[in-house]
């Protein structure tokens, strides 16, 4: 029997939440799942071999000394921009055969508050939340410290939401 | 896993090359240790009994987990994603991570370090 998942989200919570809002109607066995752990694997790989996890490389960055996050990043978006074009034009869709949503961004001030708060958390860490999980593969143990931290601080973010200014 | 795949059998033995004005700065606060993709002598065990460890590692941890939520979102999900798909609040939220990370990096961080 097929269920959804519709009735048990919150869309507008769930919009506000994440970057990716799943809009799939499908329900999976869960070793379906293994398939983000490959993609996972991938990116983490990547992340190591472009050296975008260095704690060098991000504050290379902003003090300007090497081009290199921007060409990664700039690269990314390109390619991104082509993919998302692609899939739009194309109505591609999932290995389901599901369409694929892109859900506009609405903007709140919580993007311009919590932006400035994790770009002074990403130089002090060099790392972005990814990334952080790539730093600890990486053999820097102690940065499972900083993950928990970080953990705790969407904890709090979820428990003062309804107080800060959005 | 993907980090430890890649550490332990894709990584080249020559050392991450750091810009030589950086390494001079970080040496004034006594890092010298660039071998790692993160300096251990500011993110290891001992140094979360320091101070400027404390400061760096809870600290810095809580900021980006905090700010992402608030945020919406973290690199790849606004600047990278959000900008390839032209969300304009993706756009802010970007320049908001770069204000952040100047502000941090330039005018913050060097008090930070030299506790």
């Amino acid at each position: 029997m097929m269920k959804t998942k519709q009735e048990e989200t919150d869309f507008e919570v769930r919009s506000l939440d994440s970057m990716c809002v799943n809009e799939s109607e499908l329900v999976h066995p869960w070793w379906y799942n293994f398939k983000y752990a490959v993609v996972g694997v991938i990116f983490g790989i990547v992340f190591i071999k472009a050296e975008i996890i260095s704690w060098f490389r991000i504050q290379e960055m902003f003090k300007l000394q090497s081009f290199h996050m921007y060409g990664v990043i700039g690269t990314a978006v390109i390619v991104g921009a082509i993919s998302v074009f692609i899939i739009k034009k194309l109505k591609v869709k999932t290995i389901h055969g599901e369409e694929i949503t892109f859900t506009n961004k609405k903007f709140n001030k919580g993007q311009i508050y919590g932006g400035l708060i994790f770009g002074l958390g990403w130089a002090i860490t060099g790392a972005c939340p990814g990334p952080l999980f790539a730093q600890l593969g990486s053999g820097a143990l102690a940065i499972i410290v900083v993950i928990a931290s970080a953990i705790a601080g969407t904890w709090v973010y979820g428990k003062f939401r309804e107080q800060l200014p959005h | 896993m993907g980090g430890i795949i890649s550490t332990q059998y894709l990584s080249s033995p020559d050392p991450v090359v750091v810009h030589p004005d950086l390494a001079k700065d970080l040496t004034q606060f006594g890092i010298t240790d660039f071998s790692g993709l993160v300096p251990a002598q500011l993110f290891s065990f001992e140094s979360l009994f320091t101070l400027r460890g404390l400061i760096m590692m809870v600290g810095g941890g809580f900021l980006v987990g905090f700010g992402t939520r608030y945020a919406g979102g973290c690199t790849s999900g606004h600047a990278i994603m959000g900008l390839s798909d032209l969300q304009w609040p993706s756009l802010v939220a970007t320049i908001c991570f770069m204000i952040g990370g100047f502000l941090m990096t330039n005018l913050i961080l060097p008090y930070i370090l030299a506790l």
